[in-house]
């Protein structure tokens, strides 16, 4: 029992050390404004005044990297679900031609995605627009959710399917009335990662945005970073902000992300 | 009359036909939007890639739509530049770096949590968060730890009388590759323990029962059971590793921007800045197209390495 104890007291400490840079994001937001770092170990005396800044300057980036990340779940998923579905259910030698070609493109950086991506959108009107930003981010999402689904799904009995098949339904129908349905947690831990993916993203944000008008949030951070930092109340405030979907997310729906964590690399 | 069931069994075969037709069409429409997505997301611009890499893809590009065919001459470009071998050596160092300590403290915290203790659980899924904030978070956070003059970190090093003059973390070039590794590390330490974790979970009690009969504990139980039978998931653990490490562009670029005098410049960062900043695509292509090259010879190796392990 000593023992037990004292395992957790170590853990304890380890996940101090961990997180020590999440609890000092969160210290320095709460100082007042300057260019330098004084705080201490204890926000003492905290002040809001950095969160005030940051959701003046920018309170619009984080709606528009909130409706980017929106957009990329509802398409991500609506692409993914259905594939999934028949890479888990159906026989063919197509299925291990799909699984190949997801794992490769696992392996292809976002910089080739955003040169070529740049080069169309450019022709035919994609730059800085919401829509570019969230079927650029969907090159993230797509094949996580197919993998995420299709290990839940290889465990569906084809009977369940087979059985409104009898009944007379095609396989579309049964597709949305039964296997949707019995998919829910696979969903929404797909649709968290998407969401958490669309929303972390900077390198599209920083290539696929030429101008001021849409401008994600993490840009937003990015330019704050600058080359000397004028306020960093601000910009820590900003990263707090930023951080809070992630924290959310691993509080409210722990279980879903740790199964995500381990579907996606390794089914 | 038999006439008449012939027609009813040809009918009913034909039926079936279309039928079955009609369920083909409905399951590749299952696909087909997947399919469409991975070539538009993946394919065309792998494929676009190589064509830019052959091409004069620049500004003026962009205004008279021409791109003249040049063949090789963006990748000798780029291969003498003399920045290239810099950022090779500095992609393998940050590569190599990050991975084989990510693993092997994420290895390390695995076999701890892997020791059932109250709130075991909990805690190994609020490590989980380092990996999950955005990248430029992370970066913006360890940017103001490692401030020269005011950041935490020289303040309490100084504070212990560790070193006299602050370390000039990301500012100055022989130590900048250092921090950004450190921090790619503490970025990547969740993902190891998660996956291993889940590996160690997956060994029989019985095997390291048995083995404690013939006196295998400790060291020996991980040397004669855990490792051998966690092979397989640490060898996944280290391809995904590699394959996403290799093209860290968001942490770099957000710490240092390939900065102090370069002295953190990757394969990753020196395409982005050929292409974004410079408006050379061709030339960013061929770079990117070294990185992609890299990886999948990686891959290939890794992959025929272990497939002879499994043989024999």
């Amino acid at each position: 029992m000593m023992r037990r104890t004292a395992y957790t007291v170590i853990g304890v400490l380890i996940l101090c050390v961990m997180l020590f840079p999440v609890y000092w994001m969160l210290n320095a937001s709460l100082q007042p404004s300057g260019n330098t770092l004084t705080a201490g170990f204890l926000p003492l005396h905290p002040t809001f005044s950095g969160y005030r800044r940051a959701l003046d300057e920018q309170g619009g980036n984080l709606v528009t990297s909130m409706i980017i990340a929106a957009g990329t779940v509802v398409l991500s998923l609506a692409i993914a679900t259905p594939c999934a579905y028949a890479l888990s259910q159906f026989r063919s030698r197509w299925v291990s031609v799909g699984l190949l070609a997801i794992l490769i493109s696992q392996m292809i950086p976002g910089i080739v995605i955003a040169n070529a991506l740049y080069t169309a959108y450019e022709r035919i009107g994609l730059l800085n627009s919401i829509p570019g930003l969230i079927v650029a981010n969907c090159s993230s999402g797509i094949p996580f959710a197919i993998l995420i689904l299709r290990s839940f799904m290889l465990s569906l009995p084809p009977s369940l399917v087979e059985a409104a098949r009898v009944d007379g339904a095609g396989l579309f129908r049964a597709f949305v009335s039964i296997v949707l349905p019995i998919s829910k947690n696979s969903l929404i831990t797909a649709g968290l990662f998407s969401f958490l993916f669309s929303w972390s993203d900077f390198l599209f944000a920083l290539t696929l945005t030429t101008k001021g008008g849409v401008r994600p949030v993490t840009l937003g951070i990015y330019q704050y970073l600058g080359t000397q930092v004028q306020n960093w109340n601000a910009v820590m405030a900003t990263a707090v902000l930023s951080a809070v979907p992630a924290i959310v997310l691993l509080i409210a729906a722990q279980k879903y992300i740790a199964a995500g964590a381990i579907g996606g690399a390794v089914k | 009359m038999v006439t008449l069931t012939r027609t009813t069994v040809a009918g009913r075969a034909k039926s079936r036909g279309r039928r079955h037709r009609g369920e083909t069409l409905t399951k590749v429409l299952f696909v087909l939007p997947a399919a469409v997505a991975m070539v538009a997301l993946f394919g065309y611009p792998v494929v676009k890639n190589l064509l830019m890499s052959l091409q004069d893809y620049g500004l003026k590009t962009f205004f008279t739509g021409v791109a003249p065919w040049v063949g090789l001459q963006n990748y000798s470009t780029v291969v003498t530049d003399k920045l290239f071998s810099d950022a090779m050596v500095n992609t393998a160092l940050f590569t190599i770096g990050s991975i084989s300590f990510q693993f092997a403290i994420g290895l390390g915290l695995a076999l701890f949590f892997h020791k059932k203790f109250p709130l075991s659980g909990l805690l190994r899924s609020l490590l989980l968060l380092p990996w999950l904030l955005p990248l430029i978070v992370s970066s913006a956070t360890w940017r103001s730890i490692l401030e020269q003059d005011s950041g935490i970190l020289n303040r309490s090093l100084m504070g212990l009388h560790l070193i006299n003059d602050p370390v000039p973390w990301l500012n100055s070039p022989s130590v900048a590759l250092i921090a950004v590794i450190g921090v790619n590390i503490w970025i990547g330490i969740p993902f190891n323990v998660t996956l291993l974790y889940s590996g160690l979970a997956e060994i029989p009690d019985e095997l390291y029962e048995a083995g404690q009969l013939d006196g295998a504990t400790g060291w020996r139980a991980f040397f004669y059971i855990t490792w051998p039978n966690l092979r397989s998931v640490a060898s996944v653990v280290l391809m995904l590793g590699v394959v996403y490490t290799i093209k860290v562009l968001d942490i770099i670029l957000g710490l240092t921007g390939g900065g102090p005098a370069n002295a953190t410049q990757t394969l990753a960062t020196q395409s982005y800045e050929k292409s974004f900043i410079d408006f050379k695509f061709g030339q960013g292509a061929a770079l990117s197209n070294i990185l992609i090259a890299l990886s999948f010879l990686f891959a290939i190796f890794y992959l025929r390495g272990t497939r002879r392990a499994v043989d024999e």
